[in-house]
């Protein structure tokens, strides 16, 4: 790996998106739309306050996992994986460039959907509004590279959009949104500590109710170390030989 | 220039290749001289893809060597060394001209003015700045193929580079061949179209994953007695069914 290469991979990847302004757009708008339908829907409650944070973390996981899994399947079924892997780019030039330029994207999607949900929504944190941010960010990443780690294993753009219902659901059916965990069957409640979106949620329901980073530090670093994970296993998948 | 018409580009030796229940390749032999322009000629579905893969290193093989430059195919200190046109263009359609080939010249670490240089080269310095996926067919190949001339590598692998290019641009290209041959550049080009052999110094026959011949032009037409390469192919064939 040569940071000099995994930068301009990164470039790269931007100057892609930044050719393709529709998708910028979907990417920020959609969660906040979606965010604002819920605000609306549940307008004078306290649900948005709630449960506004976990939201502000786990639209941006899906988005990012779709636009990633999708671009890097492009990427293989193009033939320009072929000749990258033909080249002296390393696979963690290629994986860490995607993460690197996603992460990028990511920062400007949480910073606009925690805005959003703020200052337009009226959404109200009890606990440190910067720590949500982080964490939105953190699970945007996270979104990203298990999207590269999903579209290794997926040969088709059929299978690549549906590696998300595959790999997210459920997590977000164990991951405490729908029912506390711990009222969960002993047995999901040991799954759901497996499945690392479980930490975000469990990150921004105490960051809802008032506490600060310090708090939820330890949910923060198992976060990063899925996310490094996902990096480790989306290099490993690459392969320079192919069948 | 005597021993540098002994050196030897690529040596391949019993390489077998197996894509799910076919053998592809089935201990293949074959020698590629440097400083040369190599023709692998062959119908669709001979396996010329699979040995170029094979030599650039990015197919997945089940038996066999394949040296290039003298060391194994596929090997890190090559990457820089070997271009390799795949038969798809494959460039980024959502980035210009320039940006695509900016990127690869990162990745190969070729001098910056390499990018006008490569452009100038398959002549497309005027869409420079243009989207690649606004480029007709014909130009994304010669974008591809200006990707893989970046950096001047000493061998050049190119999969079918003049595939649906019209007769000027055929003509063009293959002047650029042995213009890169001059220069000292060994070149694999691929190609089903048997009236490109006139162009190579050498010329490789392939049908089902077999060698049919490995011969000069001339040779060919002497030893079958044929008027063009597609007759000496036929006639090859045809000896060989016998």
């Amino acid at each position: 790996m040569t940071p000099a290469l995994t930068a301009a991979t990164a470039r790269r990847v931007l100057a892609q998106l930044r050719h393709d302004p529709r998708t910028i757009a979907l990417i920020v708008l959609l969660p906040c739309v979606l965010l604002g339908l819920i605000a609306w829907m549940f307008h004078g409650t306290p649900v948005l306050d709630q449960f506004g944070p976990i939201l502000v973390a786990l639209f941006p996981l899906i988005v990012m996992f779709l636009v990633t899994s999708v671009a890097t399947l492009r990427e293989r079924t193009s033939g320009t994986l072929e000749r990258l892997m033909a080249s002296p780019l390393g696979k963690g030039d290629f994986v860490g460039g995607y993460a690197l330029a996603f992460g990028v994207v990511a920062v400007v999607q949480a910073l606009v959907v925690t805005g959003f949900a703020v200052w337009v929504c009226g959404m109200d944190v009890h606990g440190s509004l910067g720590a949500v941010v982080l964490v939105a960010v953190l699970d945007a990443v996270l979104g990203c590279t298990l999207g590269l780690a999903a579209s290794a294993v997926a040969r088709t753009e059929f299978q690549a959009v549906q590696m998300m219902p595959l790999i997210v659901f459920p997590q977000l059916v164990v991951c405490g949104l729908l029912m506390p965990r711990d009222e969960m069957p002993t047995v999901l409640e040991w799954i759901s500590r497996a499945f690392p979106l479980t930490y975000g949620v469990d990150a921004m329901q105490h960051l809802a109710a008032g506490s600060s980073l310090g708090d939820v530090a330890g949910d923060v670093a198992v976060i990063v170390a899925f996310l490094a994970g996902a990096v480790v296993v989306g290099g490993l998948t690459l392969r320079r030989r192919t069948p | 220039m005597g021993n540098e018409e002994l050196a030897t580009a690529v040596d391949v030796a019993g390489l077998t290749v197996r894509r799910g229940p076919h053998t592809v390749l089935d201990g293949l032999d074959l020698r590629i001289p440097a400083g040369r322009v190599v023709g692998l000629l062959g119908p669709s579905g001979a396996g010329k893809t699979t040995l170029l893969r094979a030599i650039v290193g990015v197919q997945q093989v089940h038996g066999g060597r394949v040296t290039v430059l003298g060391r194994p195919a596929g090997a890190p200190e090559l990457r820089r060394r070997v271009g390799y046109v795949t038969q798809a263009p494959s460039i980024y359609t959502d980035l210009t001209v320039t940006e695509n080939l900016r990127y690869f010249a990162t990745v190969l670490r070729a001098p910056s003015d390499d990018v006008d240089r490569v452009l100038d080269q398959v002549d497309l310095g005027r869409y420079a700045r243009t989207r690649a996926g606004d480029l007709s067919g014909g130009e994304r190949s010669r974008v591809s193929l200006a990707a893989a001339l970046l950096g001047a590598p000493e061998l050049l692998v190119l999969d079918e580079p003049t595939v649906g290019l019209d007769p000027v641009l055929r003509r063009d290209l293959w002047d650029l061949f042995g213009r890169l041959r001059d220069d000292g550049t060994s070149l694999l080009v691929s190609s089903h179209v048997m009236d490109e052999a006139s162009r190579c110094d050498r010329l490789l026959l392939m049908r089902d994953g077999a060698l049919v011949a490995d011969a000069t032009e001339a040779e060919l037409l002497a030893r079958t007695g044929a008027d063009d390469v597609e007759h000496a192919f036929l006639a090859l064939v045809e000896e060989g069914v016998r």
